[in-house]
């Protein structure tokens, strides 16, 4: 049967039918789906762990005992999970495991836009790459079976554009699923030095019996063209080459670590030039021109950013390449509209969202806000714009401790901002560095009641697991207590006067302190019943400062203020900030 | 080989162009082409522009549509039927839901909607279709199915049999909104 599926359903079907049991990951773009999807097929586990480190180290656990596992996240994820990744290539597997790396190129969803081949190479492990979902489906079992047969973990190496294009998939029976047998091993699973440097040597013989495997591995293959022109390619880019150089020779690579060696030889010596086409870094273009094979890439296009048919077409075609003709005329039509530029449709926090009060009141505050990841880096834009720093998960706190060690002066005006998910993903160390090392800082704590961004996945501080099954609640200001923060507040952000107090005093401390400011996600939990928020015309005198709050309901009409009743959530915040008690909940208006 | 047809849905995150892209894709499956749909949500629920693009052809390699190359484009709000203009072929089709729904920093008075966006892109494309979809679709009975009134207008321009299209509306559409949503489609495909 076919269906169509996105990249990551595919993989979710492919690990389904692979006989995976275990499947651990947290949430990130372009990669939520697949543990989402995959939590649905019968007789699996899957979780969200609270972060990529710990959904890999279950991964480990559970390959140890002889279970298929898939590990999935974002690109950046794996920076946090980098860690027993690189013991894990030692130690190797029992059961397969796979783990997913979606990369962002083109940064849709993203802090930034690193190529996570690398990290394949770095580790020694093998790196698969799709270029459609039927083959991203079919990579999760040839992946699981390579990662048994020579006792590694896999890469499975997704873009966005595979994550997030639908294609046609064959869908099959699931296979059996039976575990491994455990045994104790500890010259594999103990990597003491004196069993890490066993398992040291191990690696490069294992590397060197993946580069013959390499060879004939059934997803690296040569579609033979016009020999005028070889391209090699892997991912996303082997179907833009299909588009724009469709008479080439094609040597398309599906495992790109370790390369076939002599496969690419072969096809170099076929051809007469080589162009090496893929996204972000020159991952394949340096290994193949340290083979000494003459390639041309990045020199005629870029290292950065989402590849396209038309940013090909016009690279290659100015530089002498066949493009095909309809590419051609496509990129002279394309021609901008003429006139004015137009507005940007930026992202915008929803109307009713519990955390515009938050930076309204900090902006008023004119604090410096160490900022973190979630929707609430939202607050950055204007009209709030109250967001100084936004690095990575969970650095807003420790960021906000380095900016005090720095410049003491700060400590009264700097307050650290994150949400549940991404506190309880790495922001509760930062926390106990505050207080180990006698920072004041002021940490807010925007507890949603979900991980929003990535479209409301369960945590640890939810109640509820991925499965669907009831779990205890983190409880967010126990463990601010615990680590040692004495003055720990719990508020409402709609009631602005109260949050404001909070923040001013807390700010005034000369100690650490926690902020929990509770409101569930308005996506959560919308109040259908809630009135819309009507303007008294006579009363509004044009000040615009419900307007500051950056509201996709309100708006000036007739130099009055104005608000779209079917946008409305009635969440009564513009109401708090009126002056002249212009805005009430009195009646309802026409949008 | 017959060359691919693509389609380009734009409009804002909530005015369901992703439903609108799924009853497409459904459709063209059913009628037996190759598809390959590209959709990328990022914080499409969060109010910012969403685009998906579809194609659909005898074999379809790239997912996604180049500047000059989309057949139709099916806009659901006018400043995104401008800004999109450029992906048109010269002798595309652009459908335009008249509706207007202003981007944040037109709200806070940082920037002005453009008044000509009509103008601009009937002036740029000859083959444009205004349509008032939020309206029929309220004469329906619910604002939501707009999206619907839309794929209506599309249906008629695409080489796939109107029954086909009422399965996929079928097998896609939840129950509770079929009937409103099979009036909407009638309506658009009507015009």
């Amino acid at each position: 049967m076919k269906e169509l599926l996105s990249g990551n359903a595919a993989i979710a079907r492919g690990a389904y039918e692979a006989g995976v049991t275990v499947g651990a990951g947290y949430p990130g773009t372009p990669s939520t789906e697949i543990l989402e999807n995959f939590a649905k097929y019968p007789d699996i586990y899957a979780q969200w762990s609270p972060n990529e480190k710990v959904a890999l180290e279950v991964g480990a656990g559970a390959s140890i005992a002889g279970a298929r596992v898939l590990v999935t996240m974002k690109h950046v994820g794996v920076n946090v999970a980098a860690d027993p990744l690189f013991t894990l290539a030692y130690t190797g597997v029992n059961g397969g495991l796979l783990l997913v790396s979606a990369d962002d190129p083109g940064m849709h969803s993203s802090q930034n836009e690193q190529d996570n081949r690398f990290y394949a190479l770095m580790n020694k492990i093998p790196c698969l790459e799709p270029a459609d979902s039927q083959e991203a489906k079919d990579m999760v079992g040839l992946g699981l079976d390579i990662s048994e047969q020579f006792d590694t973990p896999v890469m499975l190496r997704l873009t966005t554009r595979v994550s997030h294009s639908q294609s046609f998939v064959e869908l099959k029976e699931p296979g059996p699923r039976t575990l491994r047998p455990y045994s104790k091993d500890p010259l594999k699973y103990v990597m003491v030095p004196a069993h890490g440097r066993l398992r040291r040597v191990f690696l490069e013989e294992r590397t060197a019996r993946l580069k013959e495997y390499s060879e004939n591995c059934p997803v690296n293959f040569i579609e033979w063209g016009d020999r005028s022109l070889g391209v090699i390619t892997s991912g996303i880019s082997y179907h833009y080459v299909k588009e724009v150089l469709p008479r080439a020779s094609v040597l398309k690579l599906g495992l790109t670590n370790p390369l076939p060696e002599k496969l690419i030889r072969a096809f170099a010596a076929g051809v007469a030039q080589i162009l090496v086409i893929e996204e972000l870094e020159p991952f394949l273009e340096l290994q193949i021109r340290a083979l000494g094979i003459a390639a041309k890439g990045k020199e005629l296009l870029p290292s950065y950013g989402e590849l396209s048919p038309a940013l090909m077409a016009d690279r290659l075609s100015k530089a002498g390449f066949p493009v095909a003709r309809e590419y051609l005329a496509a990129a002279a039509a394309g021609q901008e509209a003429a006139g004015e530029p137009l507005p940007g449709r930026p992202p915008v926090m929803c109307a009713g969202c519990p955390h515009r009060g938050v930076f309204y009141t900090l902006k008023k505050l004119k604090l410096i806000v160490s900022g973190d990841i979630g929707c609430y880096t939202l607050g950055s834009l204007s009209p709030l714009s109250a967001m100084d720093t936004c690095i990575c998960m969970g650095a807003s706190i420790g960021a906000a401790l380095g900016m005090e060690k720095a410049n003491p002066e700060l400590a009264r005006r700097t307050v650290a901002v994150i949400g549940d998910s991404t506190f309880l993903h790495s922001g509760v160390t930062g926390l106990m560095d505050v207080v180990y090392n006698g920072g004041t800082s002021t940490v807010l704590i925007l507890d949603n009641r979900t991980t929003a961004m990535t479209g409301h996945q369960e945590n640890p501080a939810t109640g509820t697991t991925l499965l669907g099954k009831p779990a205890p609640e983190v409880d967010l200001a126990a463990v601010a207590r615990a680590v040692g923060v004495n003055r720990v507040r719990t508020v409402d952000p709609m009631n602005l006067a109260e949050l404001e107090r909070a923040v001013k005093e807390e700010v005034a401390a000369p100690e650490p302190s926690v902020i929990i400011v509770r409101r569930p996600c308005m996506l959560l939990k919308k109040n259908t019943a809630a009135q819309p928020v009507a303007v008294d015309k006579e009363t509004c005198v044009n000040c615009g400062m419900c307007l500051q709050l950056g509201c996709p309901a309100i708006s000036r009409r007739e130099g009055k203020a104005h608000i779209t009743a079917i946008q409305c959530n009635g969440c009564g915040l513009c109401i708090q900030v009126c002056k002249k008690g212009a805005l009430t909940k009195r009646g309802d208006e026409n949008a | 080989m017959l060359k691919p047809i693509n389609i380009l849905l734009v409009g804002v995150g909530g005015q369901g162009t992703i439903l609108a892209t799924r009853v497409l894709a459904k459709a063209a499956q059913d009628a037996g082409y190759d598809i390959k749909v590209s959709e990328i949500k990022g914080m499409a629920q969060r109010g910012g522009s969403v685009v998906t693009q579809v194609r659909l052809g005898e074999k379809v390699y790239s997912p996604i549509i180049s500047q000059g190359g989309a057949d139709v484009i099916l806009a659901f709000e006018k400043m995104e039927a401008l800004r999109w203009l450029s992906y048109l072929k010269p002798d595309g089709h652009m459908i335009v839901n008249d509706q207007a729904i202003p981007p944040v920093p037109v709200l806070t008075g940082a920037a002005v909607y453009p008044t000509d966006c009509l103008a601009r892109v009937k002036q740029a494309a000859t083959h444009t279709i205004v349509v008032d979809a939020l309206n029929i679709a309220i004469g329906c009975g619910n604002p939501r199915a707009a999206n619907v009134v839309l794929i209506g207008l599309l249906a008629r321009r695409l080489p796939i049999a109107k029954d086909t299209w009422l399965q996929a509306l079928q097998a896609r559409v939840p129950e509770k909104f079929l009937d409103v949503n099979l009036k909407a489609f009638e309506k658009g495909y009507a015009l």
